[in-house]
């Protein structure tokens, strides 16, 4: 019997990634003008965010109101490459220091700052993408963890990282942007990202990386990983006293949240062509778990729906009723999070329960 | 008592004091390889704090606990577990969103840090531990089962089953037949007379025909020290158990 019931839910499972799969590969891309399709890829960019919160939040229990990190994380080490790429001494000779970003040139560096030499390689700063994130979620993760700290002060601790980072972001200038960001970005090894063939090609590089992270986050929740994830949510206890560190896997789990949505970050930093900490802040961060919730919660595919939904929203409603967003945004979460608590109506009694979903 | 290791565990001059209140006092307390020792006593009295205190999820104040000769006091919980200690909690705590068989396989030793938790295979050995422990536990039947629409105290026997699948050699179980029917509870007598041959067991009860079913050492805790200990016949018999605890 469970043997046939996983394939039924195997089954379904895979329909709903191929119905995904088709929209966002081919229904889009035939449908949409070359600026829908570029906005639609930002969009799919935060859904990296959402499909880790999905698994982080979830099924593991972890309210994070601070992924604007790990999404700025990414989205700022792919800007540095590229803020160096279009910095070449020939495109900045009218500054005083030459062949540094204009930025720094305005604040008076004569000199490119030791954290920013490595970005001049393009196999750093992908690494860094993947490895920064993942390295600082664990320090944070283990830190709060191995205290017990969870529910309610880790989401306000991992909102008041957010706010620190951004501060830190606007008030070194000279290293950041500060509050503009890191603008003015150009070409990716001699690529322009801003023709329209080249914002067409992104889009769909986002579009099959974004499957391969919803692929490689319903292989992990079929795991015995993914289990144990569940089973914390349900009775940390119990967890901890069948003998599992109960610390290590919830940051493992905020590790993969963090990766996934540092991934997303520099997705978005090609495909909007510039960075800046309002991307990343506060507001941002929570609008990252409106999308899960509103996806549902337990469904990886539906945070990508639940960030398409609202982002397309948005664009209809904040040109009519631009004062009226926010308070729109607030209520469909409220709704949501209240009414819905875990996934949508007509989805099986083994998603609300928690299986099966993922 | 001149050497500690001689016993399964050995507690000795165990005291914890929440805000100067000594829930646990100078406590000395030995279990054999094997043994069932049943602890009653009235509320208050300290049983389930000792339980806490064995697995880890209190830090005695004063005192150690000694498993095999080796000391707990300064082990974080899931390594306690690892030494061989299961405990079952007053309540059951089960994964009520898990089946039947998830809920034993999640607490299979192996695959238990994150990385072998991730690479972790369902094998043969699994699979016959699993049915073994749940045909155990009666719950052979109910394996696809959500552990949530279990009866309660088919919950209660899934976490008996769960602590087997770790195969330790203390079960620790706090209350286990508390809300369950009198068929069940003669089951579950049953069931630790099953056992009990081949774990070392402590259970916290308050029924006493319960206790005379599965009794054969007993231990009387009062204001947080033992006041009596022997079989049923002696401590039914003593003195200021009847005063503290029984009645007249």
């Amino acid at each position: 019997m469970n043997a046939k019931l996983d394939f039924l839910d195997g089954r379904n499972g895979l329909v709903s990634l191929l119905v995904l799969a088709a929209l966002i590969l081919i229904v889009f891309p035939l449908a949409m003008g070359v600026d829908q399709l570029n906005l639609t890829g930002r969009f799919l960019s935060f859904s990296f965010v959402a499909v880790g919160l999905v698994l982080c939040w979830g099924y593991g229990g972890i309210l994070s109101l601070g992924q604007g990190i790990f999404f700025g994380i990414g989205g700022y080490c792919m800007a540095m490459f590229l803020k160096l790429e279009a910095s070449t001494p020939e495109a900045t000779a009218i500054q005083t220091t030459p062949g540094i970003p204009d930025f720094m040139d305005w604040n008076r560096l004569t000199e490119l700052p030791w954290f920013w030499v490595p970005f001049h390689s393009l196999t750093f700063t992908l690494l860094a993408i993947l490895v920064l994130p993942a390295a600082f979620a664990y320090l944070m993760g283990i830190a709060m963890f191995k205290r017990r700290v969870s529910g309610v002060y880790f989401a306000i601790i991992t909102q008041a990282l957010v706010v620190i980072l951004t501060i830190l972001l606007v008030a070194q200038q000279g290293f950041t942007g500060g509050a503009n960001g890191i603008t003015d970005l150009r070409t990716l090894k001699g690529w322009s990202i801003n023709t329209d063939e080249a914002l067409v090609t992104l889009y769909f590089i986002t579009a099959v990386l974004l499957l391969a992270v919803i692929v490689l986050g319903k292989w992990l929740l079929h795991t015995k990983f993914g289990r144990i994830l569940i089973a914390m949510r349900d009775r940390e206890d119990r967890v901890r006293f069948s003998g599992y560190d109960v610390a290590n896997f919830k940051a493992f789990a905020f590790c993969i949240a963090a990766t996934f949505s540092a991934i997303g970050g520099a997705m978005f930093t090609l495909q909007e062509g510039f960075m800046s900490p309002s991307l990343i802040g506060i507001i941002p961060s929570i609008e990252f778990v409106i999308f899960a919730a509103v996806g549902g919660r337990l469904s990886l595919i539906g945070a990508v729906y639940g960030a398409l939904a609202i982002g397309f929203l948005r664009i209809a409603f904040a040109e009519a009723y631009p004062q009226l967003w926010l308070f729109l945004m607030g209520t469909v979460f409220i709704v949501v999070v209240l009414f819905l608590p875990m996934a949508w109506p007509g989805s099986t009694r083994n998603m609300r329960l928690g299986r099966a979903a993922c | 008592m001149s050497s500690n290791t001689d016993f399964l565990l050995a507690v000795e001059d165990l005291t914890v004091s929440f805000d100067g209140f000594k829930a646990i006092n100078g406590l000395n307390f030995y279990m054999d390889e094997k043994e069932l020792r049943v602890v009653i006593g009235p509320n208050g009295a300290g049983k389930t704090t000792l339980l806490d205190l064995i697995c880890g999820k209190t830090k005695p104040t004063e005192g150690s606990i000694k498993f095999r000769g080796k000391e707990l006091t300064k082990l974080p919980e899931h390594r306690i577990v690892w030494e061989g200690v299961g405990r079952k909690f007053q309540t059951p705590s089960i994964y009520d969103s898990l089946t039947v068989r998830e809920n034993l396989e999640v607490s299979y030793p192996r695959g238990r840090g994150v990385w072998g938790a991730v690479a972790f295979k369902r094998d043969e050995a699994l699979r016959e531990k699993t049915h073994e422990i749940a045909s155990v536990v009666l719950l052979a039947e109910a394996l696809e089962t959500e552990a949530g629409l279990l009866s309660h105290g088919q919950k209660q026997w899934l976490e008996i089953g769960m602590l087997l699948m770790q195969d330790p050699a203390l079960l620790m179980l706090d209350e286990p037949i508390a809300g369950m029917s009198a068929r069940e509870r003669e089951l579950t007598a049953e069931l630790l007379n099953r056992l009990a041959g081949k774990h070392s067991i402590i259970v916290i009860e308050h029924d006493m025909n319960f206790v005379k079913q599965i009794g054969r050492k007993v231990t009387v805790l009062h204001q947080g020290t033992i006041l009596a200990e022997g079989d049923m016949e002696t401590v039914q018999s003593d003195r200021r158990v009847i005063d503290v605890y029984l009645g007249h």
